[in-house]
């Protein structure tokens, strides 16, 4: 198989994936069929969603350096999208379907509540990150993209402390995520502390 | 396995019920797993017959009363109920039961009795939630609840043993419950084993995890948020999906202040959470 048929490959299983269960899952909410309260239900799924599909963008790197596997570079985009778009669904399904646009509650919440507060931060910087993934600008910033989508081992940190914070008791699966992110950013140690030293 | 049961009906009130759907695949019952629909999948197989739920600490007559007598000892009767979560969901759901006094009273409380304590059976080989913790959410078992005397034998304060017209499915606290209408649900204990009055206020399971986000009152208040998110509103679980516009204000005591509000006089709110 050359390489283009498997990037190919590898993007068509994302898009189905991805898409797929997004779809499905809203189908389901939207029909009342996701349990009790589908409106937890869907926030729950697309926040879980979006910091699994960052923590995939993450892991990407490093598979490609160790099995030589260059070509799986190109799929990185990708993935940071879909991880862009389930945070923006994760985001809007809050606004829209649980605080039900009460924007002067909305606000308050962001703003008082840290738990919150980072993962709006950590959406935030989301947003330039996924404006700057078209190809055009890309290229007219030339080494400040690089310095930008560093950003994302700041988001994904946000993002671990705002799913640690967000639950009532249960800390298991949140301390696993915590512990993944961990290790994905230990494996470059070396680059974040370049980052921080130069 | 639900039975039927023999109960005088309630009169329904305004509030539209909460679909019997939702009322039994929609609990939180960490002893069968942390997640919404977790004890309805797990909890299937739980043997509640024979039980045992014993009275007793500070009372002239302690009881111990078995599967047949939750039952029969009492007339049953059906209490529509508003249910608050301290998550911001709400409920209304048609409970079958006796009022609790009237099964404190049998055990004569003494003199030194001010508090009641409430204790969830402890069984770790049927509760799945009990022997693992990531299923169980990490809290300590067996989960334990109280309530002050006098809240206790408020005409409120309800033993369930059944909803909407059957005995309670496992998820919903078989085979006996209480419900305090006026409190966030996590006050109202499920599967009770053992019932004791105290001369001490009892330790609660919830307010010894996080003590500055669930105290020992735990009244629903529309003024004293959840240190991470506000308590003024509610999203009514009823029926529709993504679109139902279903979000309304929170009463103070749950809408139960002219039956309750006289018990608080004086104190707090903002202090005895």
């Amino acid at each position: 198989m050359t390489v283009s048929k498997k990037i190919f490959l590898i993007k068509s299983v994302i898009h189905v994936i991805a898409l797929g269960l997004l779809i499905s899952q809203y189908y389901l909410a939207i029909g009342d069929q996701l349990g009790g309260d589908p409106v937890k239900a869907i926030i729950h799924f697309t926040g879980i969603g979006a910091f699994n599909l960052l923590l995939i963008t993450l892991t990407v790197t490093p598979i490609a350096q160790r099995f030589k596997l260059g070509y799986l570079m190109q799929v990185r985009r990708l993935l940071g999208l879909y991880a862009f778009t389930y945070a923006s669904c994760h985001l809007l399904s809050f606004i829209a379907f649980d605080l039900q646009f009460e924007w002067q509650l909305i606000i308050k919440e962001i703003l008082e509540r840290p738990y919150i507060t980072i993962g709006m931060l950590a959406f935030l910087w989301l947003v330039p990150m996924a404006v700057t993934s078209i190809g055009v600008i890309k290229r007219k910033m030339k080494s400040r993209w690089q310095k930008l989508h560093y950003g994302n081992y700041i988001i994904v940190t946000l993002v671990a402390i705002h799913f640690y914070w967000s639950v009532k008791s249960e800390l298991i699966e949140p301390g696993l995520y915590i512990v993944i992110t961990f290790v994905l950013l230990w494996l470059r140690k070396d680059r974040i502390h370049k980052i921080f030293t130069k | 396995k639900l039975r039927s049961l023999a109960f005088e009906k309630a009169t329904p009130g305004l509030d539209k019920l909460t679909p019997e759907q939702k009322v039994i695949s929609h609990n939180n019952f960490y002893e069968f797993g942390a997640q919404k629909n977790q004890p309805a999948e797990l909890s299937q197989s739980f043997n509640v017959n024979p039980w045992q739920l014993t009275i007793s600490g500070e009372v002239e007559k302690p009881l111990t009363l078995d599967y047949d007598d939750l039952f029969k000892r009492f007339t049953l009767e059906e209490r529509i109920y508003r249910l608050r979560c301290v998550e911001t969901w709400s409920m209304v759901i048609p409970w079958i039961g006796f009022s609790l006094a009237s099964l404190i009273k049998q055990a004569q409380p003494n003199s030194k009795a001010k508090y009641v304590a409430f204790e969830t059976l402890y069984d770790p080989k049927q509760m799945s939630g009990q022997s693992n913790r990531r299923l169980g959410g990490g809290i300590d078992y067996p989960y334990k609840e109280g309530l002050r005397l006098d809240e206790a034998m408020n005409e409120l304060s309800f033993l369930s043993v059944g909803l909407y017209g059957k005995t309670l499915p496992p998820q919903n606290g078989a085979p006996i419950r209480l419900v305090v209408p006026w409190k966030y649900g996590f006050k109202s204990i499920k599967s009770i084993v053992s019932i004791k009055l105290t001369d001490q206020m009892p330790p609660t399971t919830w307010n010894i995890l996080a003590p500055h986000e669930y105290g020992f009152y735990a009244n629903v208040n529309p003024t004293v948020a959840h240190p991470r998110w506000s308590q003024a509103r509610e999203r009514r679980i009823t029926s529709g999906g993504l679109f139902a516009q279903n979000r309304i204000d929170t009463q103070m005591y749950n809408g139960y202040g002219e039956e309750v509000a006289h018990m608080y006089k004086g104190m707090d709110l903002n202090k005895y959470y």
